[in-house]
């Protein structure tokens, strides 16, 4: 039975304590959760994340308030009412749509970090694995947000991602019609990618975000260096007052300091791109209206999902959908994959480090080539950058079964 | 100073994206169209010195089909008798000699068909505009007469609607192809709107007879500044078969001075939010320049002695 000081006044420190443990949380948390010091701006994307997130929810609210899911007014609802006659109303729908952009930005950044300082292994596979499980469910709330203002490239867009789900030759036209409601996109299918996007996936989204830190908070943060530290022993000098020779430092407020500085300057890019160059994260195509008899000359999806576009497209259509397949799932399976026991940055990995950057380029040759029209020497490069994709990922675990362990490291 | 190097690898590979998904992108899918600067070059130039005296007594011959307001003259049919004649409402001529290039007006008054650049839609049955001017000096005369009754000042408005209105809605703005939108109400007991239905029967027909006659109805312009480009708009207009080949929209003939109006008003209906951008925008942003600068104290007080 807990302890209950009857003399506490309610809400008072006393008070609180006994019932929330305050004391406890806030030295769990935050002033005693160990970061390590040796790492750069690159470890606050996390909180850029976490913010970019909070503009996302915060500007889709106000959204809300006015946007009308019906496909007779969905297109006036967005680019009358809210562009022209709500107070603010551009500025929400800019924020939203600079946001929903500049997040896979960032979500890359954030990957190709945790790819490069090998921050998926040595207990950290599950920080790895919820950060791709939130990857996946922002996937999918971006391409629902993208159905909403039923433009022309929501509707084929939508048209084309659920034809996917025919699953090629398996030819399962009763999926795709119980997916979309309808024969075609229609209101069945705008109204429930609206639920989607309003209700399920940000509620899964915030599920996950909390699960993302939970599993971080036992491995802790890794480092620039992959050192393995002694977090309570590091910990303790910097309580003995050892500031500068303890190797760790207290999330809030000194890790905290850096990113808010880092923050600052993201928002200040962020806010210039929601005023000045917002066009490059509103395709003008979805400023035509959906129009079921007019196909789009080109049909392409946001710049974040080209890079798995392209990997579908240069095949035939079977094994363009395995290629496909294998493309969402194999992030999934890198701590795995991944045999070496070293945890160090990729130019110290030998093989590794050519396959680091190899995979980076060539994923921006893929974004690229996905976007660009399917045609003469694009879909060559296309088809090789497709196939270096597949191989890098068939190669991984042998060239990282060969890598020399680093000295110091089991 | 690591942190700098970090940061430019990160900037290079952003930017590289940017850069093939965006203007490299977007280059390769648009085809390149030369500006000509509403010049009209393919029309000879009209040497013959116009006479507005001579052209009025011309121009009494178009009143059997276009209103002239400025000079008092009604127009002789409704919107919707006069699409079901011509295919199209034929516009108010008060504006040609304002919004409308000079060159292009003469050759227009001479040859409409081939001027317009609709010839392709024409070859089986005759244009409702026809030859008006035999030669380069009546052609001038006229259009000595437009210019001399066209007002001093044209309003974005009266440029869109004299220039592209009769085809083209603009529902943001309350404009449809036969005159804006009457305010109505609905009956407060029956919660119909007769008058409004009244309108949206007129405007189904006008519409209908449309269709039929340019192939499909044109579309909305409400927000066509956000749906295509500042160059395509500018080139399209210019010459519509150099960016649609085999397109109903006729070369309208809109002098610089002219679409520069028509712009405008496109602008201020499809991006309204622009004025609005302009003076929010540094205020935000200064913020968030004060917000890091202070951020940058705290960081450097919290992490003094660290290292």
């Amino acid at each position: 039975m807990a302890h209950f000081d009857p003399n506490a006044k309610p809400f008072s420190h006393q008070w609180m304590n006994d019932r929330l443990a305050v004391d406890t949380l806030k030295r769990v948390l935050s002033t005693e959760y160990w970061i390590p010091k040796n790492i750069n701006f690159l470890w606050a994307m996390g909180m850029i994340l976490a913010a970019t997130f909070g503009v996302l929810l915060i500007s889709g609210i106000f959204l809300l308030m006015y946007y009308i899911p019906d496909t007779q007014l969905a297109f006036d609802s967005v680019n009358h009412t809210i562009m022209g006659e709500v107070g603010y109303g551009w500025l929400w729908r800019h924020m939203h749509g600079v946001a929903a952009s500049v997040v896979f930005l960032i979500i890359y950044i954030h990957m190709f970090t945790g790819i490069y300082y090998g921050s998926y292994k040595r207990g950290r596979e599950l920080i790895w694995l919820s950060g791709m499980l939130l990857f996946v469910t922002f996937s999918a709330e971006a391409f629902s947000g993208y159905m909403l203002p039923w433009g022309q490239m929501s509707y084929w867009a939508g048209m084309v991602i659920t034809n996917l789900f025919s699953l090629g030759s398996l030819d399962f036209q009763g999926l795709v019609e119980w997916i979309r409601g309808d024969y075609v996109p229609g209101q069945a299918f705008l109204g429930r990618f609206f639920m989607l996007h309003v209700v399920l996936l940000p509620l899964a989204i915030m599920g996950l975000i909390v699960l993302h830190f939970g599993t971080l908070r036992i491995p802790h943060v890794n480092n620039q260096d992959g050192e393995e530290i002694d977090f309570e022993a590091e910990a303790e000098k910097w309580k003995a007052g050892l500031r500068k020779e303890s190797k760790v430092i207290p999330f809030n407020p000194v890790f905290m300091s850096k990113d808010v500085f880092v923050l600052g300057i993201y928002f200040i890019i962020y806010f210039y791109l929601v005023f000045y160059h917002f066009e490059f994260a509103m395709d003008p195509v979805n400023f035509d209206p959906a129009d079921p008899l007019k196909t789009p000359p080109h049909i392409y999806p946001e710049w974040y999902f080209l890079w798995s576009y392209e990997i579908l497209r240069p095949f035939p259509k079977d094994p363009g959908l395995v290629a496909f397949g294998f493309a969402q799932v194999i992030f999934f399976l890198l701590p795995f994959l991944d045999r070496s026991p070293n945890v160090a940055p990729a130019n110290r990995r030998g093989p590794f480090k050519i396959w680091f950057w190899v995979l980076l380029v060539d994923m921006i040759v893929l974004t690229i080539m996905g976007k660009v029209p399917p045609m003469g020497i694009y879909t060559t490069i296309g088809t090789i950058a497709a196939w270096v994709f597949i191989l890098l990922w068939v190669a991984l675990p042998f060239i990282t079964k060969m890598e020399k362990p680093i000295r110091g490291q089991k | 100073m690591k942190e700098l190097k970090i940061l430019a690898v990160v900037v290079f590979f952003t930017l590289v994206t940017y850069w093939g998904v965006e203007p490299y992108a977007h280059s390769v899918m648009h085809k390149h169209v030369e500006f000509k600067n509403f010049q009209y070059e393919d029309l000879k130039p009209i040497t013959a010195k116009g006479d507005a005296a001579k052209g009025q007594a011309l121009a009494a011959a178009c009143a059997g089909c276009h209103s002239i307001k400025g000079a008092k003259m009604p127009a002789p049919m409704d919107p919707v008798t006069a699409s079901a004649t011509y295919g199209v409402n034929p516009p108010d001529l008060t504006l040609a000699g304002a919004v409308l290039d000079e060159k292009y007006l003469a050759h227009f008054l001479k040859d409409p068909v081939h001027t317009a650049m609709v010839a392709h839609k024409f070859k089986d049955k005759p244009y409702p505009m026809p030859s008006m001017a035999t030669d380069d000096q009546s052609a001038a005369d006229l259009v000595a007469y437009f210019k001399s009754i066209a007002p001093e000042e044209v309003t974005p408005k009266e440029a869109y609607e004299f220039a592209c209105g009769r085809c083209h809605e603009m529902r943001y703005a309350k404009w449809t192809q036969i005159g804006e939108e009457p305010k109505t109400k609905p009956n407060i007991q029956t919660k119909m709107d007769e008058e409004k239905l009244k309108f949206d029967q007129k405007l189904a027909q006008y519409k209908d007879h449309m269709v039929k006659y340019l192939g499909k109805l044109p579309p909305d312009l409400s927000i066509i500044v956000r749906a295509r480009s500042e160059d395509f708009l500018k080139t399209f207009v210019e010459d519509p078969q150099s960016q649609l080949p085999g397109t109903a929209m006729p070369r309208v003939g809109v002098s610089k001075e002219g679409y520069e109006k028509v712009f405008q008003y496109l602008e201020e209906v499809g991006d309204p939010s622009k004025p609005k951008r302009e003076a929010v925008g540094p205020w935000v942003i200064g913020y968030f320049i004060l917000f890091t600068f202070l951020a940058y104290l705290w960081y450097k007080s919290q992490w003094k002695g660290l290292k």
